[in-house]
């Protein structure tokens, strides 16, 4: 009875002693993970605020007004003036819309 | 282990001779055993708590610290970073109000050499001269050679430069990871950026710090590590910005002008919501400053904060504000404007003249100087003193700027009764535009005033009241008038009923006295009158109007065209739609029934 106890033992402490190593080389191996993922993350987050600002510099007002010159022969984009506000009445009626209306008015 | 016998056989013999009872022997060796069995056991037990006292000691131990561990240690937060070197993009962005990029950062790299490990000096120099030829082949070979272990060669170097002094291939030529400040919009609202450049430098890192402009003035909000991502927010906008600049630059060729200069401000909140000041430059690359001559001639003198000047007719508003809320006047009272109005050596004369008297709403659209001196002869020094200095007229605007505190107006240094005159139309008392702007954004709105900024207000608390609404809303209609039969005729923008004042002062010689043919013509305008939403202010510097037959230079012929021009760009801008200008309803009695 008790050298199967003795066995036992020394079986579970193996065992421990197999789980203990592994769990140190999982561990080990997410801290790696963990460092690579941050890298990338610091990574992509650079390229971002690159990205931005490539964004912010082709959006610049100067360029884009050089380009809306440029093709204004396509665009023909001019500067808001206060000409430009319509009021709501100048719109027509959207005519489908119209023609939905009568027919459930049919259909009822 | 031998367990001792409780009854001996030896002994209970010898016992029985001696007449003993035997039971005697057994009862004593058994309380024997049982007194062994009890030490044995005691002993285990306190074998035990020891050891289970060091296992909790152990445990605690290791909780304590960890927990002293993580309290020692940094919070680690993933930033961009160098393959490397550890570089943390610790400065802010700056952005319009809506979002949109001003100022950001970009990781660069600068370039080093360390000449005790380069293969071959000579030639090194003589390449790094084929990438930059800026630089000196002569002086590089002297101090690779030399006795120099250290040489910063380059500050930033673009990814194309980077990669043609890789190919050079000598180890000794090196590069440390820099960050720096770009403006990606390159001259807009340059004299608001200001620009940054670098503090304490070292190979693997260099402090970014602002020189001029919000850089410097908000500089430890900007590098507060606490902030995170959160960019700083401006109450400029981007699109209108672009527009006011392009429209002023415009005008100031124009009318010949050598510099101008234009404030947009909200009315209500005192948000700038564009601040331009010409010539410009770009922030990427600050110009150094001048030297010799006048500061105000370089490119980076910001007119419209740090350029006090006499802004001429644009006060006399305040005047008849002043006199109409102390219940002195009524717009219509008759004012005695026979000139010239003599007090001691001093004469002051009108531009044209315009009669014998006129009532106090004419005063101000035909801008007469007499007029309103007595006006202000009536309201006294000290009351005037107290309403020009609650406008703000008095001390440096709290604008978040580094220039915005030096620029403070420049007053008479005793107030006499000439003074009280000739202030009252605006000369003998300089201030920058953005004064003006403030102080007619207070009297304005509705009375209450207002605090120049340039960050982005989410809420905004009312200030004291200056004025009464009744005197806002008569002083808006008198500027209306100004624009519509006055002297900015030319400033009408069909649709938003403009009203403004003009301004036209004679610019001071550093010497003392006055140029003949030299003037700063100011417009100060709110749009719309009768519901005021913005305070545009624009100032020419000695502008000329060359398209009649004589130069003209009065603000009526120079800083009202133009500023009429950016009004019609950028109200629509500004989400204002044109509207119909409501009818007095003067005559029209409302009755029901």
């Amino acid at each position: 009875m008790k050298s199967v106890f003795y066995v036992l033992t020394a079986l579970a402490v193996m065992g421990l002693a197999v789980w203990a190593y592994r769990q140190n080389y999982e561990t080990q191996a997410r801290l790696r993970e963990v460092r690579e993922l941050r890298a990338e993350i610091a990574d992509l987050r650079e390229r971002a605020s690159v990205l931005r600002a490539e964004w912010a510099y082709l959006n610049r007002p100067e360029r884009l007004t050089d380009l809306a010159d440029l093709n204004f022969d396509r665009l023909g984009l001019l500067p808001l003036r206060p000409d430009h506000f319509g009021s709501i009445d100048q719109i027509a009626y959207p005519v489908e819309n119209a023609v939905e209306v009568m027919e459930r008015g049919v259909s009822e | 282990m031998t367990r001792t016998p409780l009854r001996p056989l030896a002994r209970i013999l010898a016992a029985r001779r001696a007449g003993e009872n035997p039971d005697a022997i057994e009862r004593e060796n058994l309380r024997a055993r049982h007194e062994a069995d009890r030490d044995a056991a005691r002993q285990r037990a306190e074998g035990r708590l020891l050891v289970l006292g060091i296992s909790f000691l152990c445990a605690f131990a290791m909780v304590a610290l960890k927990i002293s561990l993580l309290a020692a240690s940094d919070p680690a937060e993933p930033r961009a970073a160098v393959s490397g070197a550890q570089i943390v993009a610790a400065r802010a962005d700056i952005t319009d109000r809506n979002g949109r990029i001003l100022a950001t950062n970009l990781t660069t790299h600068s370039l080093y050499a360390q000449p005790q490990q380069m293969v071959d000096p000579i030639r090194a120099a003589k390449e790094l001269v084929q990438v930059f030829p800026d630089l000196d082949e002569d002086r590089l070979i002297r101090q690779f050679t030399g006795k120099r272990k250290f040489i910063w060669i380059k500050r930033r170097i673009s990814p194309e430069q980077q990669q043609a002094v890789f190919d050079i291939g000598d180890p000794g030529l090196l590069f440390g990871p820099r960050e720096m400040r770009l403006y990606p919009n390159g001259r807009l609202a340059a004299h608001v950026l200001g620009g940054a450049g670098f503090g304490r430098e070292g190979v693997s890192s260099a402090e970014v710090i602002g020189v001029a402009g919000i850089e410097k003035a908000l500089d430890a909000e900007l590098r507060d590590p606490g902030r995170g991502d959160v960019p700083l927010t401006l109450s400029l906008d981007l699109t209108v910005q672009a527009a006011v600049e392009r429209v002023l630059e415009g005008g100031m060729r124009l009318m010949n002008a050598k510099g101008a200069a234009a404030v947009l401000m909200d009315i209500h909140t005192g948000e700038v919501i564009s601040l331009a000041s010409l010539p410009d430059f770009d922030p990427n690359d600050r110009p150094v400053p001048l030297t010799e001559g006048d500061p105000g001639d370089s490119p980076l003198f910001n007119r419209a904060v740090q350029g006090v000047y006499e802004l001429g007719s644009t006060f006399k508003i305040f005047a008849a504000a002043q006199g109409i809320e102390e219940r002195l006047v009524s717009r219509s009272t008759m004012i005695d404007i026979t000139g010239p109005l003599t007090w001691g050596r001093h004469r002051i004369r009108d531009f044209r003249n315009y009669g014998k008297e006129l009532t106090v709403e004419d005063v101000i659209v035909k801008s007469s100087n007499i007029g309103t001196a007595r006006i202000a002869m009536m309201i006294g020094p000290d009351r005037q003193q107290e309403f020009l200095s609650n406008l703000g007229l008095f001390a440096p605007t709290p604008l978040e700027l580094l220039e915005a505190p030096g620029a403070r107006p420049l007053l008479p240094k005793k107030w006499s009764e000439i003074h009280t005159m000739t202030v009252s139309y605006g000369h003998g008392i300089s201030a920058s535009p953005l004064h003006l702007a403030a102080a007619y954004s207070s009297l304005l709105n509705g009375c209450l005033a207002v605090t120049p900024t340039l960050l982005k207000r989410e809420e905004y608390t009312p200030g004291p009241r200056v004025v009464s609404e009744d005197t806002s809303r008569q002083a808006r209609e008198m500027l209306r008038l100004v624009v519509s039969r006055g002297t900015a005729s030319l400033g009408d923008v069909q649709g938003y009923r403009v009203g403004g004042k003009t301004g036209t002062a004679d610019k001071a010689r550093p010497q003392g006295g006055y140029y003949e043919d030299k003037v700063i013509a100011t417009f100060a305008t709110v749009f719309p009158a009768d519901d005021p939403a913005y305070v545009l202010v624009v100032t020419l510097d000695e502008p000329v109007e060359t398209s009649g037959k004589e130069p003209r230079r009065t603000a009526g012929w120079t800083a009202v065209p133009v500023a009429a021009e950016v009004i019609r760009r950028i109200a629509p801008l500004l989400g204002l739609a044109p509207a119909v200008e409501p009818v007095d309803q003067v005559g029209v009695t409302l009755a029901s029934n």
